[in-house]
């Protein structure tokens, strides 16, 4: 290690890391702290009188409280799921496989709308479930719906790869030393999965937190019941509220900041505890 | 991942499968595979099947008019530019930053991963705001482009700029694991026998990195015409000029034109589905190279 950085062999070094320095500043960095800058305009009070009125306090609850049970559901989802397509031999598996990405790939507002269709009053859920007085489409329960449907990937796709690098004879000891299928799932496999686990339940969470394209068709969007925050900052653009969309964008960004530090650590543990095992 | 082609991906599950040790009862079995299957159908399949039958629900007809009408042809031709131009370079941007940060050591590597990934963590509003805050009538050069009559927000250049930072990190997180897997070793064998760099690059680090490098710019591609949130807050809407294809959806469903929303929502999905056909065989190529050279270099050892 120390021997390449006395004399470096490969060239490029200054080029690559100016550049992409320069791009990720002129991209990223500097658009980013506009959102901060803007902000500074405001006092203090001005800042906490925005940030904290009932309608905006509100949303957080609906986006942070919705978006958490969503990662929770993906969590237990998200594991049996990739347990079944790792442990075990079913036809279909390999379509199935690659469609859980679909959340990824398939643009959100094509989601949004195909979800609604589908729990709406005249639609193939919708109808079932509204006779048993299940308002899905238009409720805060929609909201649910579709923040589960982009966050379902996360978990499956964390979680899959430490299953897959898991040794046999891990599971062979402890059914030797007496464990019951149970025991050894609880006591010797889920261990090992946590961190990953985590991490993809994190990953859930922070991309529901953020999610626009998918809610604002099944969430009906009504103040203080079903709006949730992205949305909120969208209203008060549309509005010319700059500086109050600006505000609500800094509460958002520093929970997107502390949640990306708390991500990069658990995947940190995550790689360590694979090395381990 | 897991090392090896298709069959040792069955082989994996099965021998778990054949071990009295490590199987599971076959009534949990069984309930774990429905309940798979159940999440999978009602949040995967029946939204995915809903965009194909609400597009056809009027017919052959009104599915082809919506597609070859006017506005969402131009809404097409935008959605490929966009990503036209925010895909390359991202691109070259994320094979830049590999190579500086899987071939060398410098302080604040770490630090500079992390920041790589942060548009991925602000929501999609944020990253059309951030730009409205910049160009827009108010922001910062706003005035300056007034007067020299240069439009970016509710104008094109908006979109490429929201679409570029929605895109960023695709490429980079892709390469970057990759490329720091893969060790300096070969490209140094290269130099030192007297290769250029650009040589070096071409001919040693490309062939071994190709497989992701189109993994990421699948991806990214699909995300650059899917956008949808950061597009809009730049967009301003303006029919036949700004909008994308995704916005163009929101617009026909928001008119209660429902059969061409979705005619135009199937397409979209269509994209989504070759996307993953992609993204599965190039993991499938990927798996396959990593085996063979793995073969190769015990077969060396």
């Amino acid at each position: 290690m120390s021997r390449s950085k006395t004399h470096r062999v490969l060239p490029g070094f200054p080029l690559t890391l100016g550049y992409t320095l320069v791009y990720l500043s002129l991209v990223v960095l500097i658009p980013l702290s506009a959102v901060f800058l803007k902000s500074m305009s405001l006092s203090l009070e001005e800042f906490w009188a925005i940030i904290s009125a009932p309608r905006v306090v509100s949303s957080y609850k609906i986006s942070f409280g919705i978006s958490l049970l969503a990662a929770a559901i993906n969590a237990v989802f998200g594991l049996i799921f990739a347990w079944v397509l790792v442990r075990y031999h079913f036809p279909g598996k390999r379509i199935i496989d690659a469609l859980v990405d679909l959340p990824f790939a398939l643009p959100t507002a094509v989601a949004g709308i195909a979800l609604t269709a589908l729990y709406a009053g005249n639609g193939w859920l919708g109808q079932w479930l509204e006779p048993l007085g299940l308002k899905v489409a238009f409720t805060p329960l929609g909201i649910l719906v579709a923040l589960t449907f982009i966050g379902l990937p996360f978990v499956v796709r964390t979680v899959q790869p430490v299953l897959e690098d898991l040794e046999m004879e891990l599971e062979e000891a402890a059914a030797s030393l007496g464990a019951d299928r149970g025991q050894t799932f609880w006591r010797v496999i889920l261990p090992v999965l946590t961190p990953a686990l985590l991490t993809g339940f994190a990953l859930a969470f922070a991309r529901a937190v953020g999610e626009y394209g998918s809610v604002i068709f099944i969430a009906g969007n009504v103040p203080m019941v079903s709006e949730i925050t992205p949305l909120l900052i969208i209203t008060k653009l549309e509005q010319y509220d700059y500086v109050g969309a600006t505000a609500i964008a800094v509460v958002m960004l520093v929970f997107s900041f502390i949640l990306l530090f708390l991500i990069n650590g658990l995947q940190i543990w995550a790689n360590r505890s694979r090395v381990r095992t | 991942m897991g090392a090896g082609v298709v069959s040792t991906w069955t082989i994996h599950a099965r021998r778990f499968e054949a071990n009295a040790a490590t199987r599971e009862p076959t009534w949990l079995k069984g309930v774990l595979i429905t309940i798979a299957l159940l999440f999978f159908g009602l949040f995967l399949l029946l939204p995915l099947a809903t965009v194909f039958a609400e597009a056809f629900r009027k017919g052959w007809a009104v599915y082809f008019a919506a597609l070859v009408e006017p506005d969402a042809r131009s809404a097409m031709m935008l959605t490929l530019l966009v990503a036209a131009i925010a895909v390359p370079l991202n691109l070259v941007f994320g094979v830049t930053a590999a190579w500086a940060i899987a071939k060398f050591n410098f302080r604040g590597k770490q630090l500079l991963t992390t920041l790589i990934d942060l548009p991925f963590s602000v929501s999609p509003v944020i990253a059309g705001l951030i730009y409205v805050l910049i160009f827009g009538a108010q922001g910062w050069f706003g005035p300056w482009l007034i007067e020299h009559d240069v439009q970016i927000i509710f104008a094109v250049p908006g979109l490429v700029l929201a679409t570029i930072f929605v895109t960023f990190p695709f490429v980079a997180r892709e390469l970057i694991p990759l490329m720091e897997a893969q060790g300096r070793e070969e490209e140094e064998a290269a130099i030192v026998l007297g290769a250029s760099g650009w040589k070096t690059f071409w001919y040693v680090t490309l062939p071994n990195i190709k497989w992701g490098l189109i993994y990421g710019v699948v991806l990214c591609n699909a995300r650059a015409m899917g956008e949808f949130g950061a597009v809009s807050v730049v967009s301003g809407h303006i029919r036949g000029r700004t909008n994308t294809l995704p916005l163009h959806v929101e617009i026909l469903y928001n008119e209660y034109q429902f059969a061409a929303a979705f005619a135009v929502a199937s397409l979209l999905a269509l994209l989504a589905l070759l996307t993953l056909v992609l993204k599965s065989f190039v993991e499938w190529q990927g798996r396959r190279s990593m085996h063979h050279s793995q073969e190769a270099s015990e077969v060396i050892s």
